[in-house]
């Protein structure tokens, strides 16, 4: 017997359709999987079921929940939400009223199913794995992996039949999703309960989830028992998702010179905490005493959690950021980080996480990758035209791509354009911070394919700072973990993976998702 | 929070600190013997003298800056010049009206203000917004004197409810007191009103698209329960902000329109005694401004602690 029935669903914005003639029905019990890329119209499917889509959505077709279609009315819609529906969205960070603890944004959502008592949040809490002292926190005090199960505490408040959770895990760290994809299965087991997970990650869907629908363009491409789809998929496009999950390890011998080009000697960074007496504090290590060295032509990843440094690590590095004590030596300059000289300044650079905040949307394209050529003195305006063009070559984009503005671009072209902007200045070191995981899977590929050939083509020296283990085994030649500001392991990736030494590699590890079985 | 109530009022006795410091020092430098200016063009310079050694001009400019600041702490601000009457006292029966004036006006552009924000931001691009938001510009365009002036026109002139204008102390009769404010008042919190529907409304449609509305709704609350139980609190911090603002241009700028309604308020006070050269009385009068305007930048920082927890634990 189906909980949820979707019939001929169309959701469209000014007459372009997001999603076009969807049918999908989720029985009861069911764990639902729905995979699809940026823009394939999974979210506003979630959206619609539990009547939270824009105002300015336009809707046809027919949802039935429990077999009644989903009320008109506001304030009906919301109630049924609250007493049938849990739900669990993306950002953890944002997702949470910073103002109440989170006690209180518990028990309001208790209260508005009528099933409050003083034991409940504590039952609550407890289930999720957080513990009582936790009630009185703010948001802010919690932890990303805290919060998202302060949201799943909240949407188990009305002991729902159907929670729907939209990227759960996409804004965790591999070891905290690990942990909570586990706690959404276990939970879901001993309460019967439905759930339709959304994700464009296909390893996550194979271990949650049993039935699996693929969207591509508000299209349903395929659906069925998960086991059947991604083992035998029968669409070109499942195939090439599929595909993605697996990340060939690096071809042939990594050809490292002798040459350090980089060496970090004894570098920590040290913020100071709060208190009135605030010399009196002991200041917090964000890098604790770290060395290393990296050889001209080599690919280093600094692998961790979030929180253990090696963001800060990397801003010091590129200059952003400055040593409290120890210094860095880049080719014989000898630096502790924003004193770093401009002509050095213009040999590093840093490609950032996040295309879509990297970019000033005011700037053309031009104005944002010729800024780095400041850097360079003397450069005449024909030298600088020909640095542009030679940038947006080289990362197989179009030249005259350079008169647009950012947000004409898809996410895959701008993390090339933020590389485009990384390479102007000719560097001989670049610092990648999570170059891929804001992007889509299918073009996570071509990204990282972009980036191997830039290295041998150009000689280009890599920090890669990630926390996607499979990625760092495609693209290292060595491999440090860091936790807590130190670096705890060290060695090539294969080995290092094969047999880790240290609790976290371990721990990381563990926390991998399984491959989909061929 | 006890840290950050400590931090906060440590920075508001250094900021009256530096304020009195400027003010003293700069009145200091400008030409002319307050003695001098006292005794008239004929006076003899042993009486000029005289008059220097009473009133310890001849000390060294810290020690009378010592002895203004510690002059006030004990009440002291020191006479006149060229009323001969203890400032403490002028200001004091200035500030009678002018501070009531200018917390009625604010409760009322609260009360009108922030409603009529929320209502807006409820129905944004809805006729109720629209029709709001054209009410609230024209608010803010109306200078406060004109309307002022319309306002006694309608209920002073033609309907008689209320006085045009004047003041009678507290004392004598506090009811005609209250009436005689009840008019400027209005005519000050229009314009504010117009400002911090705004600010509000503006605020609140930010705060609306944020993520733990969605959550809110997703927890079973409509749209606008959402929006009043979690939405109004977080859109406060600009609102208080403006709060603040207003209230120390509503004591400093009341000027123009105690002028329409012949209130003896503070700004008067202090046009007349520039005009006449009264440095004691615009020294003294300034340090009070200084002081009401920091303790309400004190209050607005110290209700940003309590709506906000992130604000009370930031290491700042």
């Amino acid at each position: 017997m189906s909980l949820v029935e979707i019939e001929k669903l169309t959701i469209s914005f000014g007459g372009k359709a997001a999603v076009s003639d969807l049918s999908l029905s989720i029985n009861k019990g069911d764990r639902f999987g729905v995979v699809g890329e940026s823009g394939s119209g999974k979210s506003l499917t979630a959206l619609a079921v539990t009547g939270l889509l824009p105002e300015n959505a336009e809707v046809s077709g027919a949802i039935r929940f429990d077999g009644a279609h989903l009320p008109q009315d506001e304030k009906a819609m919301a109630r049924l939400r609250g007493q049938r529906i849990g739900m669990v969205f993306q950002e953890p960070m944002t997702a949470l009223n910073p103002l109440l603890r989170v006690g209180d944004q518990i028990e309001e959502a208790l209260k508005l199913t009528g099933h409050e008592g003083d034991t409940a949040v504590a039952g609550l809490l407890t289930e999720v794995g957080l513990e009582a002292q936790h009630t009185d926190r703010f948001p802010h005090q919690l932890s990303g992996g805290q919060r998202q199960r302060v949201m799943i505490a909240m949407a188990l408040a009305s002991a729902p039949d159907l929670m729907i959770a939209d990227e759960p895990t996409s804004a965790l760290d591999v070891i905290t999703q690990r942990v909570v994809l586990d706690l959404i299965r276990e939970i879901c087991d001993r309460r019967q309960m439905t759930l339709i997970f959304i994700s464009h990650d296909m390893r996550a869907v194979a271990t949650l989830c049993d039935r699996i629908a693929v969207l591509r363009g508000g299209k349903l491409i395929e659906t069925g028992p998960v086991k059947e789809v991604l083992s035998r998929p029968a669409d070109a496009y499942t195939q090439k998702l599929v595909a993605a999950t697996r990340m060939a390890p690096r071809q042939g011998e990594p050809h490292v010179a002798e040459k350090t080009l980089l060496e970090v000697v004894h570098l920590t960074r040290a913020f100071p905490q709060g208190g009135f007496w605030r010399w009196r504090q002991k200041p917090l290590l964000a890098v604790n005493d770290v060395s290393l060295r990296v050889s001209a032509g080599e690919c280093l990843a600094l692998v961790g959690p979030s929180g253990c440094g090696k963001t800060t690590l990397a801003r010091m590095i590129v200059g952003l950021d400055s040593a409290t004590t120890g210094q860095m030596r880049f080719e014989g300059t000898a630096y502790r980080g924003s004193d770093l000289p401009p002509a050095r300044r213009a040999d590093l650079s840093l490609v950032f996480q996040d295309p879509f905040g990297s970019f000033n949307p005011r700037l053309s394209i031009t104005q944002s990758l010729g800024e780095p050529l400041r850097l360079i003195p003397d450069l005449d305006p024909l030298a600088r035209e020909e640095r542009l063009m030679e940038a947006i070559d080289s990362v197989g984009l179009d030249r005259a791509m350079l008169a647009r503005f950012p947000h004409e671009f898809s996410g895959g072209q701008r993390q090339r354009l933020a590389i485009a902007r990384a390479l102007v200045t000719r560097p001989s070191l670049v610092v990648l911070d999570e170059p891929v995981s804001a992007l889509d899977v299918s073009v996570r590929g071509d990204v990282l394919d972009l980036l191997v050939k830039l290295q041998n083509q150009l000689g280009l020296t890599y920090i890669i700072i990630s926390h996607d283990l499979d990625m760092v085994a495609a693209m290292a030649d060595r491999v440090l973990v860091m936790e807590a500001g130190k670096i705890v392991e060290e060695g090539k990736p294969d080995a290092l993976f094969a047999a880790p030494q240290h609790r976290l590699t371990k721990a990381l590890m563990e926390a991998r998702l399984p491959d989909i079985a061929a | 929070m006890t840290l950050y109530i400590l931090r906060r009022i440590f920075g508001f006795l250094v900021t009256l600190l530096i304020a009195a410091a400027v003010i003293f020092f700069l009145l200091d430098l400008l030409p002319g013997d307050p003695a001098r200016f006292i005794l008239g063009i004929n006076a003899t310079p042993e009486a000029v003298a005289a008059l220097r050694l009473q009133m310890g001009l001849d000390d060294p400019a810290i020690v009378r800056f010592g002895n203004w600041l510690f002059g006030m702490l004990r009440g002291d601000f020191g006479l006149s010049q060229t009323q001969k009457l203890p400032v403490a006292g002028l200001i004091a029966d200035r500030m009678a009206v002018t501070l009531p004036l200018t917390i009625f006006a604010m409760v009322i552009s609260v009360v009108i203000g922030l409603p009529l924000g929320i209502l807006a931001a409820r129905h944004r691009g809805k006729i109720i917004d629209t029709g709001l938001m054209i009410l609230a510009q024209t608010g803010v365009a109306i200078p406060n004197f004109w309307f002022g002036m319309l306002l006694t026109l309608l209920f002073a002139v033609t309907l008689r409810w209320l006085p045009p204008g004047g003041f009678t102390p507290w004392n004598e009769d506090a009811w005609a007191s209250l009436r005689g404010l009840v008019l400027p008042s209005l005519a000050l919190a229009l314009p504010q009103a117009a400002i911090l529907a705004r600010v509000m409304r503006t605020a609140l449609v930010d705060v609306s698209s944020q993520d733990f509305i969605r959550t809110a709704r997703a927890k079973g609350m409509t749209f606008g329960e959402a929006l009043w139980r979690h939405g109004v609190r977080n859109a406060l911090l600009p609102v208080l902000t403006i709060l603040g603002l207003q209230f120390a241009f509503l004591v400093a700028g009341t000027i123009i329109v105690e002028n329409v309604f012949y209130l003896p308020g503070l700004g008067k006070l202090i046009y007349t005694a520039i005009m006449e050269r009264d440095l004691v009385l615009v020294r003294s009068a300034t340090i009070i401004l200084v002081l009401v305007v920091s303790f309400t930048m004190l209050v607005v920082d110290l209700a940003y602690g309590f709506v906000d927890p992130r604000i009370r634990e930031r290491r700042a």
